[in-house]
């Protein structure tokens, strides 16, 4: 599904990915640990396309093909996902809208017709059911004025219209109570399929009790230093990332 | 005589040519006031960057060329007004051409009691002493040339009369065609609406262009608001991309009267809307709101001025501006709160877009505060496109013209949807949407 290599980015002569390399396969879920700034978010962002991260070494496949080489519009009808760790504020522009805009034009990548109004309605008020979201969030503007917990709700609502391959959610746990957690863990797993993957970045393993993954990686340094299963996302949570990041002989586990 | 004069003899020479045949010609208090304004537009000129309130508006294009007033009589073509309706707008309806009614074109159809719609021209001829006592009331001093000129030609136009206590239930359109006579002319309407205390209305005031040619239009509407008479004033510029507009508001309130002003200019190589409000007693209420487009070579420029007379008193001013290419766009306001304007409550606020590095906007807010028991708040902004929405957008798979298009409607939007007409809101979002098309949005390359 996804193969990144050597994986270098570098901002403003500072380099914050350094070599990474990540490969996830159909239908898994990976999630990536690791401590602030160290570069989670940067990945997440060099995925979904997004200007001001200058690639400077290594590749991107995404089902075979260059991920790097595409446009953002285009890696997202091609099934890439980012749910933002900050989701944007629009105001004017209702969610109903940008959803419409949006399932319409990966249809229309796809080579299939454009929704009309009634199955549109009827496949986003499933959608709503599924993160019991009520449906008068169609009509506000995107984001605007919605709460920590509900942004990230929608995101997830967002994810569900679109029925992406490739999912990132960046901190989709940030900010949500204890119930929200729940309604959207199971928003994920409800999209979990064999030709859908995720990667879940971070920073509890509360998250990973309800939506289980099939690796745990810790990001420190720019890279990959250290790759498990689900345990090491406990093991990270009682001792921390100082033991991964100090140790040099861990970085190529994998 | 100040230098300003030179650019206006041919003005001047025409008028002495052509007042005798002016309406009401012979009635002395409006013989006197057009000479009176004759004499200012002498005095003035037309105005230059050297006057504070055209500083960042060069009339050069206009004073360079000559522009001939029109007469009555241009005819105006059917089709044309046809396709330029508003659909679904059930409205009474005055048509002018180059200024001049064209009773033929209009719809005025079962006026109810109260409601008197009519050429300003022909109500002269029948009631010269009456209206022309009206005439000016609203204008106070004179501002500068352009208004002058309009004073000294005074002539035609709409009159509209709301009697106390009327409400009307269909707005009227006063729909302006510029370009009849040909190229080179200049038309010069002049509007009066009276609205007699507790009356209700909407008036429409739109200026189009018959062709793309070098036009000018200079246009003075006053609105003269008995106590709580309440009016939707809306004026919409869709001026070719070579004509010129200049246009005045002049509004006069009484007590707990209220204005609801928009003002939408669409295209024009120069547009230069000046609204002038006064709130003269206790518990009036001014909301003026704008949106401007300025594409091309386009410059637009409002100038707004409200003057807080009496206590406890409201003004709202929303003015939003979207420009692209070379575009430039001018906002002035000035608000003054006079002394014993207690309790004035006035809020201003300009946003403007910019969707090219080329195109420029100065905005500059002016209060003169002479009371001390007031609330006056002000903020302009200058801003492009937030990238990371437009971000946010392409990665669900809006590519990035679509993106930049959504995002300036939504910026547009919010002065669109306040305006109450369903038909002309839905009219404005239409021409809107076709100015912001992806030619427009387009990314100068820098
Ligand atoms: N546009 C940028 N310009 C300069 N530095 C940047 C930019 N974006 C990110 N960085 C830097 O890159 C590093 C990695 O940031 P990133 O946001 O990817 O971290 P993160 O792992 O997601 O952190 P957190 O856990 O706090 O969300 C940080 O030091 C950050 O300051
Ligand atoms: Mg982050």
């Amino acid at each position: 599904m996804l193969k990144i290599s050597k994986l270098t980015v570098t901002v403003d002569g500072k380099t914050i990915l350094n070599g990474l390399d990540l490969e996830v396969g159909p239908g898994e879920v990976h999630a990536i640990m690791g401590p602030n700034g160290s570069g989670k978010s940067t990945l997440a962002n060099v995925i979904a396309g997004r200007e001001g991260y200058p690639v400077t070494g290594g590749s991107v496949s995404f089902l075979g093909q260059d991920l790097l080489s595409l446009a953002p519009e285009k890696r997202a009808r091609e099934g890439v996902f980012l749910a933002f760790q900050y989701p944007v504020e629009i105001p004017g522009v209702a969610n109903v809208y940008l959803l419409k805009e949006a399932v319409n034009a990966t249809r229309q990548h796809r080579g299939e017709e454009k929704l009309d109004a009634m199955d549109f309605l009827k496949l986003v008020r499933e959608k709503l059911k599924l993160l019991q979201m009520k449906e008068e969030f169609l009509y506000r503007s995107v984001n605007e004025g919605f709460s920590g917990g509900e942004k990230k709700r929608n995101e997830i609502f967002q994810m569900a219209m679109l029925e992406p391959r490739l999912a990132v959610l960046d901190e989709t746990d940030s900010g949500l109570d204890i119930d929200a957690l729940k309604i959207v863990a199971d928003g994920v797993n409800a999209q979990r399929s064999p030709d859908r993957s995720v990667i879940l970045v971070t920073h509890y393993q509360r998250l990973l009790d309800y939506i289980v993954p099939d690796r745990v990686h810790v990001l420190a340094g720019g890279r990959i230093v250290r790759s498990g299963d689900k345990r090491l996302a406990l093991e990270l949570e009682a001792q921390g990332y100082g033991w991964v990041e100090s140790d040099p002989s861990t970085v190529s586990a994998a | 005589m100040s230098e300003g004069a030179a650019n206006v003899a041919a003005y001047v020479a025409a008028q002495r040519e052509q007042a005798p045949a002016l309406p009401a010609f012979g009635t002395p208090s409006l013989d006197a006031s057009r000479a009176q304004a004759l004499e200012s537009l002498s005095q003035l000129g037309l105005p230059s960057q050297r006057d504070e309130d055209w500083k960042y508006t060069s009339t050069r294009a206009i004073t360079r060329a000559a522009f001939t007033p029109a007469v009555a009589g241009a005819p105006c073509p059917r089709e044309f007004v046809s396709q330029t309706t508003i659909d679904g707008l059930d409205a009474w309806r005055l048509v002018f051409a180059d200024g001049f009614w064209q009773p033929e074109l209009s719809l005025l159809d079962d006026l109810p009691n109260g409601v008197q719609i009519s050429g300003l021209g022909q109500s002269l001829g029948s009631e010269p002493q009456r209206i022309a006592a009206l005439l000016g009331s609203a204008l106070g001093q004179t501002p500068h040339g352009f208004i002058a000129m309009n004073s000294a030609f005074i002539g035609d136009g709409a009159l509209i009369e709301i009697a106390p206590g009327t409400r009307v239930d269909k707005p009227i359109e006063l729909l302006f065609i510029s370009g009849c006579s040909g190229e080179g002319f200049l038309s010069l309407p002049r509007n009066l609406v009276v609205m007699g205390a507790g009356s209700q209305a909407a008036v429409i005031e739109r200026h189009v262009s018959l062709a793309d040619e070098r036009l000018l239009s200079n246009s003075v509407s006053e609105l003269i608001l008995a106590d709580n008479a309440s009016l939707n004033y809306q004026s919409v510029q869709q001026v070719a991309p070579r004509g010129f507009h200049v246009g005045g508001m002049f509004a006069r309130l009484g007590r707990s009267a209220r204005l609801q002003a928009t003002t939408v200019t669409m295209s024009g190589a120069l547009v230069r809307n000046d609204a002038l409000v006064n709130l003269d007693d206790e518990g009036g209420f001014a909301s003026l709101d704008g949106l401007y487009l300025a594409f091309g070579r386009s410059h637009v420029d409002n100038h707004t001025h409200i003057t807080h007379n009496a206590p406890h008193c409201v003004s709202r001013e929303h003015y939003k501006g979207v420009l692209g290419d070379r575009g430039h766009a001018v906002f002035h306001g000035r608000i003054v709160v006079q002394p014993g304007a207690q309790k004035t409550d006035s809020v201003q606020n300009n946003q403007n877009l910019l969707l090219s590095a080329d195109a420029e906007v100065d905005t500059k807010p002016q209060l003169e505060i002479y009371a001390d028991d007031v609330k006056c708040a002000h903020g302009a902004t200058v801003g492009q496109l937030d990238e990371t929405a437009v971000f946010y957008l392409m990665s669900r798979g809006i590519d990035r013209q679509a993106a930049r298009r959504m995002l300036t409607q939504a910026f547009a939007a919010d002065v669109l949807n306040r305006i109450e007409l369903p038909a002309l809101r839905s009219y404005l979002e239409a021409q809107a949407a076709q100015r912001l098309s992806p030619e427009q949005i387009r990314e100068s390359e820098s």
